[in-house]
């Protein structure tokens, strides 16, 4: 029998606010344990929230960002549960009316195209961190830190639209990319910052019925969350073909074994009790202030590649790394600017150089003054290299530091003549065993012009020069 | 209204109350009584009427994305039964 | 005014007597600090007292005002707050065990108002534990004695303050009312109480029983007197998303407006039933005819879902309570049951051990209520009948500008009556609860005594944001219906 894998994705994105959800507390990582709390995010008798505007404004813009319809109207509901890095001991999330919904991600996936739905998009507030006191496992106490509780969150739940770990991977990348793109959130799954859980099942190719799922959780990297993917699907075939149930369940990934192995805590039909917050009103977005924010939205991470090949006719691939990460695209672009002469190195050399650009090292201008003096013959190929390398460490422009070095190559047949003609006299019995036929003699002749030069000879000028001269 | 004891220790359970057998019982018989009475609700047709979810007719308020810091931890800490360091200290989560 | 004990005045004479150098805040505030010393062991009104602290505001509003500045309206006028407010450095209790060595450090929106306004505190008072109860025997701290019967309770939740007002152990105070809190407790204790409309006063540091109800407002001997007090409290607070910005209008002026032309409407479902005391019906009477020879007119109007008001009410503030007091887990500040083995029987446990039978009851219900399957049976349809309430007040004010009735359905009970059978005492609110649901301000005025010597007040209820029509009327009762305003007491 084959089967096919049906597989949802859950992102909880925080937001890169300034401050929290629903206070004035700073919503930023890295500080000392219960520094950045109030009595609002730490659940005093008597305090209550007040929403941060910013917080919407991302959401409304990664909705529009994934065409999902922005609701005018949605609700802030609390969910009911007992947790130490939970102060109220309830999250303030939406449920039954959440700020977005029906949108979709266009996925590349095996040279073709797919589109991966969007159930909804919600804002909530994250909960503190709980740290094991000692490492040992018989430690008696837990520690609490609510510097993270109330930091902004975006869930964004996808349809169970993908069918293989490489769709999972590639919409997750991809939706990353956008909230990148958007500056909503810094998207990084290592530190927390993007998170992604996973709903898995199984079925017989034909069926329609879904499978009985399964929820997979602590997965920390894009690789991480495909790896599990594998191993999951691949254990519940093996469950099914073994005569078993898959039994629905919330499942852990352990990176370092490679299985998911199941929480087995009694899970008691966790009921939280949802009801509205009565603390906060309605959130109403206006058409107006949807319309305002339309207007922001950059050119996204699909549109951008597409753009990028056509218009610099560079392989999608190449544009694709570009476009990984805007301000390389912009880069580029600007670079490309200065010298379209040959936007396939010029993009090559953007992706060579990625860190140094990241860490704002090189300007577009040197890209293109690299790119241009190897098209026009005036450096070659190993001295760009070297002086880009020299531009990274001494902040210096690439020309400067060209002329500096003397690394100009003379690229001019007729400027080499009288060099080429110096070598080939002195070496006449070499004359004679080239034009004999041996050939393979060319090499020494460009190397003694090279010599002869101080390396300053553009090496394939003088291959033809030389060969004109020999015959 | 019946109430099982088994439903008033779940409802116990979700509230994190702890309950001696007599306040169980107690309570199964208060709960239902109470419950009960307030099944008059149902005499009413509300079918189409919207539910007050809220006590105010209007948007929620907004807030500028500026930080300002409450600036005393120890004030957040010092209420705290048990702390370690700048750590609200608790019992592990024993699984049962 | 000759023979009048300093501590007998009304809050704006105290304040007006300090702002003319009459006498000095230090005195004044040692008076009342006595006679809480005297009478407090007797009635418990006050959970904490703070002697040291209200002197040295006393002589700190004194040396300022020796300077020439005055802080405002209430400078050096010593008043006390329900042990609802959180207070910064001052223990806060919710009248719970769970919360009796909280230390806030913040002060509650209204705390912080009155303070600015130039007042002393004189301490906290004494509530039913977490609001909820109408005869503050709930409390965790002991129960408050109605100071016009020692055998009887105040009312409640806010007992310890209308009974601090009413024997005169501070000159006004501020308390809450989610059912009738504020007003149900004046009534009894033959004080005037105000709940205002839902969002007039913020709610930022007043402790959450039902946030979709809960109103902070003032309790006091006069209306005049509570009037002023409503003004300094109310306002626009951006602390609080519910809070509302309309402006405050100058209640104490609409306390003195006449009534000609005012329509009265008489909600015929509040003076049918069996359970009110003809005592309590004739006075409301006497207060219709009070505003009818003053120029109102009585019509009669009908608030047809009246008698599902307690069921609504009994769903929707307990769900909501179940949230709001989740937090007190013994995690970060409060009471802690020693020696537990992991953390959900730690929790278990101090929730067990820091909250009384009550507050342990409407846990339960509210989270039955808003649990699996239930949900849409219990507090969905709870909402919505409350959207049948609100409508009902929406047409009766279309005929009426105001709405008399009952307060409480009694006078004073004794203690320990209705504690046996909790829906008993549920049915002590039944006049105050539909208000809180409608979200619409009611006033409690005293109007008459029973047989017994007990304190009968009379509800005013008025539309949204229409307290002036509230004060103006219930001053035109107040004026013609003189009631002692402090409790006939020795000390």
């Amino acid at each position: 029998m084959e089967f096919e894998a049906v597989i949802g994705l859950e992102v909880h994105a925080q937001l890169a606010t300034e401050s929290k959800i629903f206070c004035a507390c700073s919503a930023k990582f890295g500080a000392s344990p219960n520094e950045n709390t109030c009595p609002v995010c730490t659940g005093m008798p008597g305090v209550l929230p007040v929403l941060n505007r910013k917080a919407v404004e991302f959401t409304v813009r990664t909705a529009l960002a994934t065409s999902c319809k922005v609701q005018r109207r949605s609700v802030f509901a609390r969910k009911n549960y007992f947790y130490p890095d939970l102060p109220k001991a309830y999250q303030i999330s939406q449920y039954e009316l959440p700020v977005a919904l029906g949108g979709h991600v266009d996925i590349e996936i095996d040279g073709g195209a797919k589109r991966i739905g969007i159930t909804r998009i919600h804002m909530e507030e994250d909960a503190g961190k709980l740290v094991h006191e000692g490492e040992f496992a018989g430690a008696q106490a837990s520690l609490a830190d609510l510097n993270r509780c109330s930091v902004p969150l975006m869930e964004i739940v996808s349809e169970p639209d993908m069918r293989t770990p490489g769709e999972g991977g590639a919409y997750l990348r991809r939706l990353r990319d956008i909230l990148v793109y958007l500056e909503v959130c810094d998207g990084n799954m290592e530190e927390g910052s993007f998170r992604c859980d996973a709903n898995v099942s199984v079925r017989p190719v034909g069926q329609k019925e879904f499978g009985t799922k399964a929820e997979l959780k602590n997965m920390n990297s894009f690789r991480n969350v495909e790896k599990a993917l594998e191993y999951e699907i691949r254990r519940q075939i093996e469950t099914i073909e073994d005569g078993g149930e898959v039994v629905q369940e919330t499942r852990l990934w352990d990176a370092n074994a490679g299985v998911t192995v199941s929480m087995r805590r009694k899970e008691e039909a966790h009921d939280y009790r949802y009801f509205p917050d009565p603390d906060l009103l309605p959130l109403i977005v206006e058409e107006a202030w949807v319309d305002t924010l339309r207007k922001t939205i950059p050119e996204l991470p699909a549109e951008k590649i597409a753009r990028l090949a056509s218009q610099y006719g560079i392989p999608k691939y190449d544009a694709g790394i570009l476009a990984s990460e805007r301000p390389l695209a912009d880069f580029f672009e600007a670079s490309a600017a200065f010298f379209p002469g040959n936007a396939k190195t010029t993009a090559n050399e953007c992706v060579h150089w990625k860190d140094a650009i990241r860490a704002g090292k090189l300007s577009p201008e040197t890209i293109a003054h690299a790119v241009e003096d190897r098209e026009n013959g005036t450096v070659s190929a190993t001295a760009s290299k070297k002086l880009v390398e020299l531009v990274v460490e001494t902040g210096k422009p690439f020309r400067a530091l060209r002329d500096e070095k003397g690394l100009t190559q003379v690229s001019d047949a007729s400027a080499l003549d009288a060099v080429v003609d110096k070598v080939l006299s002195a070496s006449p019995k070499e004359v004679e065993s080239y034009r004999g036929g041996k050939v393979g003699l060319l090499s020494f002749f460009v190397g003694q012009v090279m010599k002869e030069s101080r390396g300053k000879a553009n090496p394939k000028v003088v291959q033809e020069v030389l060969k004109r001269k020999l015959g | 209204m019946t109430i099982t004891r088994e439903e008033v220790l779940h409802v116990a359970r979700l509230a994190r109350l702890a309950l001696s057998d007599a306040e169980a019982d107690r309570l199964r018989e208060q709960l239902g009584r109470l419950l009960d009475y307030m099944k008059q609700l149902d005499r009413l047709d509300t079918r189409g009427v919207v539910p007050t979810s809220h006590a105010v007719e209007m948007g929620t308020p907004f807030r500028e994305d500026v930080v300002i810091p409450f600036g005393d931890r120890e004030a957040i800490l010092s209420n705290a039964p048990d702390r370690q360091g700048d750590f609200f200290r608790v019992p592990r989560i024993i699984e049962d | 005014m000759a023979n009048v004990p300093v501590h007998e005045w009304t809050l704006l004479e105290a304040a007006r007597k300090i702002r003319e150098k009459e006498i000095s805040s230090r005195e004044l505030t040692g008076a009342l600090l006595a006679r809480i010393g005297a009478l407090n062991p007797k009635i418990n009104a006050y959970i904490t007292v703070l002697p040291e602290r209200a002197a040295a505001q006393a002589a700190a509003c004194d040396e300022e005002q020796a300077k020439g500045s005055l802080r405002g309206p209430l400078h050096g006028v010593p008043l006390g707050l329900k042990d609802i407010f959180c207070t910064r450095g001052v223990r806060t209790t919710c009248g719970s065990r769970i919360l009796h060595n909280f230390d806030p450090p913040y002060d509650a929106a209204v705390a912080g108002k009155v303070l600015a306004a130039g007042a002393v505190l004189l301490g906290k008072h004494n509530m039913d534990e977490f609001a909820m109860g109408s005869s503050t025997e709930t409390s965790g701290f002991g129960v408050t004695r109605n100071p016009w019967d020692l055998s009887r309770i105040p009312g409640g939740s806010s007992g310890g303050t209308a009974a601090a007002v009413s024997s005169a152990m501070c000159f006004a105070g501020v308390g809450t009312d989610t059912g009738g809190s504020i007003r149900q407790p004046a009534s009894l204790c033959g004080v005037v109480g105000v709940k205002p409309t839902y969002g007039r006063v913020s709610r930022y540091g007043m402790i959450a029983f039902a946030s979709s109800l809960d109103q902070g407002g003032p309790i006091a001997r006069t209306v005049p007197d509570a009037a002023a007090l409503l003004s300094v409290i109310a306002g626009y607070d951006r602390r609080d998303s519910t809070s509302v910005d309309v402006p405050v209008p100058d209640y104490l002026a609409a306390s003195g407006k006449p009534v000609k032309g005012l329509r009265v409407g008489l909600p015929k479902e509040y003076f049918g039933g069996g359970g009110l005391d003809p005592a309590v019906k004739a006075a409301v009477e006497r207060a219709l005819k009070a505003l009818v020879d003053q120029g109102a007119t009585a019509v009669e109007v009908s608030l047809p879902h009246t008698s599902f008001a307690l069921s609504t009410y009994y769903l929707v503030a307990p769900a909501e309570a179940s949230s709001n007091l989740a937090r007190y887990d013994g995690v970060r500040y409060g009471h802690r049951a020693e020696g537990a083995a992991g953390l959900i029987e730690m929790m278990s446990r101090t929730r067990a051990e820091g909250f009384g039978d009550e507050v342990k009851r409407r846990i339960m219900i509210g989270t039955y209520a808003l649990s699996a399957g239930y949900y849409e049976a219990f507090y969905g349809k709870a909402q919505k009948v409350r959207t049948l309430i609100r409508g009902d007040f929406a047409k009766a004010f279309e005929a009426a500008d105001v709405l008399l009735t009952p307060t409480a359905p009694t006078p004073a009970f004794r203690l320990g009556e209705k504690t046996d059978d909790p829906l008993t005492m549920y049915l002590s609110d039944i006049f105050t609860i539909p208000c809180n649901l409608a979200g619409i301000p009611g006033l409690s005025v005293p109007c008459g005594l029973s047989a017994d010597g007990l304190p009968i007040g009379a509800q005013l209820l008025s539309d949204h944001f229409r307290e002036e029509t509230l004060f103006a009327a219930a001053g035109a009762i107040e004026r013609a219906i003189p009631v002692p305003r402090v409790a006939p007491l020795e000390g």
